[in-house]
């Protein structure tokens, strides 16, 4: 038998039976898009979530007072609540610290902002001129605060475009009025690029002003609520953060490290907890992709159990015209694996397709990643060749009239 | 050319038994002309399916041109199966969904003829076998009893087989197309010195025979040259 007479044979069998055939390939395609559509969507989310804590700053190191909690807890709640971090504690960093590309100390607290008879409630927060390079901030239009703002203790402030729009209006340009924080005026001189909500706290909602301003108009005291160090490189960050550690630990006469009155997170920590999240979160949206695969798999496996019947009397037929056994396996190998390559195909144009349309919507981005279509296709092939491969291989070492009366 | 000695089968279906065939013997020599007769469930189509290499007997030999049949692998039978056997089954057993000229080429293409050839010779087969040529795209579910059996024929003649084992092929036509294909069966016959077992019901079919066997119960009760057509039917009634 000539190969392109097994093809030939394949087409023209799968085509005589185009209902039989389409349902097979449907079960296939279902299986196959859904797995590829659900980790997409579970890939993508990981992959911005990620994303959007490297925009927070690169190897980035914080420093808040207070005592050792979990992480992601200290990030909230414990800011500010204690009071042990000074201006020298920062200062002390920068002067002896190695490795360190800047340091920003930051004084933050929620007041209310008036311009122009109308208000907001944000966070201020005083800081310095590296806060930029420490927190990945850019500027939209005016400036940053410069050290020499910081020196002088100006009331010139640096607003997010959510308090512009909150206080001018959208998209208008504030830069030269003036607002009231706790009711002391202070000058716009910038906005900040819109970095979009990060799930830590908006960065678009916020009001920088100089420390020096906010300690002495704000806080009244010399405390901050975080130092903000980036290392100079990822791979610094580890030794950084310990170096810091000993550094405050000699600094506030701390002997033992769980008694510290201050707590070190350090950026990879906070990736590595959101990553966990999104993981189980991947895991379950893959699983849930998984269930559809074996619902898809028993769709195969029942369209080419039931064609059986029908198929193991067409093999009895072709044995007995003078088919040899591997001209009929090898005739429904091939037609196993036509039918689950076209639906794996069509599968993974349908997942891919369906994951676009996700990603369009703008809910969640969404990530095609070849594993799960390696993972997806070969779950269907193999589901594919044992059902419509091997009932046809059994049936063709029947002697064919026993398989010509199967029934 | 054809050698059975002693052929049994046997049917076990679940706790009990049933012998189709007790004992058969007999021999068909090259370019022989042999009806097969006797009444409906005496184990003629079980026989016949033995003699094709299609089924094996439960006990006793079988020697096609020699060869021991039970001692061959399963790719040898079905060499012989496409090389020297032409088989009309009683049910025909056309593949479904398929066009008429596909079924009858289905050998050739088993065989590794080339494309262009096998149409040929599937024409060629067709029209020995009556099927007018309007016919031949038609599918095998769009076709009428006799038209049926005529394709069957057909596909059995494609591949120019030395022995024709036809079980009731006539069964389903008019008298007319019945002579026309027995006369084909006769040609094969007489003209190419084909071998050829049919089984049949009608003594005027069997009269076309050099000889007849006559089966009941799974035994011949009778084998003997062709009478006249009294005689045939006269037998008949008796068995
Ligand atoms: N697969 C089988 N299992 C059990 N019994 C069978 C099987 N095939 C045939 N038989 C029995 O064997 C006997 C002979 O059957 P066979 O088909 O050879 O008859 P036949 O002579 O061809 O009859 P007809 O003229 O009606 O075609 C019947 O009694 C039948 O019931
Ligand atoms: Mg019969």
């Amino acid at each position: 038998m000539k190969a392109s007479d097994i093809l030939n044979e394949t087409y023209s069998a799968l085509s005589a039976n185009k209902v039989r055939s389409g349902l097979t390939m449907l079960g296939i395609v279902i299986g196959i898009a859904s797995v590829i559509a659900m980790l997409a969507i579970g890939n993508g989310a990981k992959a911005s979530i990620e994303a959007n804590i490297q925009s927070i700053g690169s190897n980035l190191i914080m420093v808040t007072p207070g005592a050792q909690r979990g992480p992601g807890v200290t990030v909230s709640a414990g800011r500010g609540s204690a009071k042990t971090l000074t201006n020298e504690d920062s200062d002390a960093i920068t002067a002896s610290i190695a490795s360190i590309k800047a340091v920003a100390p930051e004084v933050s607290g929620r007041y209310q902002v008036t311009a122009k008879g109308k208000n907001t409630n944000t966070q201020v927060l005083g800081t310095v001129e590296a806060y930029t390079t420490v927190r990945n901030i850019s500027v939209d239009s005016g400036s940053f605060l410069t050290n020499q703002n910081i020196d002088s203790t100006s009331r010139v402030a640096v607003i997010g475009p959510t308090v512009r729009d909150d206080l001018f209006g959208l998209e208008s340009d504030p830069i030269g009025e003036t607002i009231k924080i706790n009711k002391i005026a202070f000058k716009v001189i910038g906005v900040t690029t819109p970095k979009g909500g990060t799930g830590f706290g908006s960065r678009d909602d916020v009001v920088y002003i100089p420390i020096s301003s906010a300690q002495r108009l704000l806080s009244g005291d010399q405390y901050v609520t975080t130092i903000n160090i980036a290392a100079a490189t990822a791979g610094s960050a580890t030794a950084v953060q310990q170096s810091v550690n000993d550094l405050l630990m000699a600094r506030h006469n701390v002997k033992d490290a769980t008694s510290a009155d201050f707590t070190i997170m350090n950026q990879a920590d906070i990736v590595a907890t959101a990553s966990s999240v999104t993981s189980t979160f991947t895991a379950l949206l893959g699983s849930v992709a998984g269930i559809s695969l074996v619902v898809g798999g028993i769709g195969i496996m029942n369209m080419m159990l039931t064609a059986v019947t029908e198929r193991t009397r067409e093999i009895g037929l072709r044995k007995a015209i003078g088919a040899k056994k591997k001209d009929i396996s090898r005739q429904f190998l091939i037609e196993s694996i036509f039918l689950t390559f076209i639906g794996g195909v069509v599968g993974i144009a349908l997942g891919t397709f369906i994951a676009s349309v996700v990603q369009w919507t703008g809910v969640v981005s969404t990530t095609v990643s070849l594993s799960s279509v390696v993972l997806a296709v070969s779950v269907s092939t193999i589901i594919g060749i044992v059902f419509g491969y091997y009932p046809a291989k059994r049936a063709a070492s029947l002697n064919p009239i026993d398989a010509l009366r199967y029934e | 050319m054809i050698d059975i000695q002693n052929v049994e089968k046997e049917y076990r279906m679940g706790g009990s038994s049933f012998k189709a065939l007790r004992g058969i013997s007999f021999s068909v020599k090259e370019g022989e002309f042999v009806a097969i007769m006797g009444p409906s469930g005496s184990g003629k189509s079980t026989l016949m399916h033995i003699l094709g290499a299609l089924d094996t007997p439960t006990s006793g030999t079988y020697l096609l041109e020699g060869a021991d049949v039970s001692k061959l692998s399963d790719d040898a039978l079905a060499d012989i199966r496409r090389e020297k056997i032409g088989f009309v089954f009683q049910s025909f057993n056309l593949l479904p969904r398929t066009t008429v000229l596909r079924n009858v080429m289905l050998p050739l293409m088993y065989e590794g003829i080339d494309k262009e050839e096998r149409l040929i010779r599937a024409t060629k087969a067709l029209l020995a076998a009556g099927l007018p040529e309007s016919h031949f795209e038609h599918l095998s579910n769009q076709l009428s009893g006799g038209q049926i059996q005529r394709v069957a024929i057909a596909r059995a003649l494609v591949n120019d087989p030395a022995i024709i084992l036809a079980d009731e092929p006539t069964g389903n036509l008019d008298t007319k197309t019945g002579e026309i294909v027995l006369g084909t069966f006769q040609k094969l016959n007489r003209e190419q010195g084909r071998t050829i077992v049919l089984i049949t019901h009608e003594p005027d079919v069997a009269e076309h025979a050099d000889r007849i066997i006559l089966i009941r119960d799974g035994e011949i009760v009778s084998d003997s040259k062709t009478h006249t057509k009294r005689d045939v039917v006269h037998k008949i009634k008796n068995i």
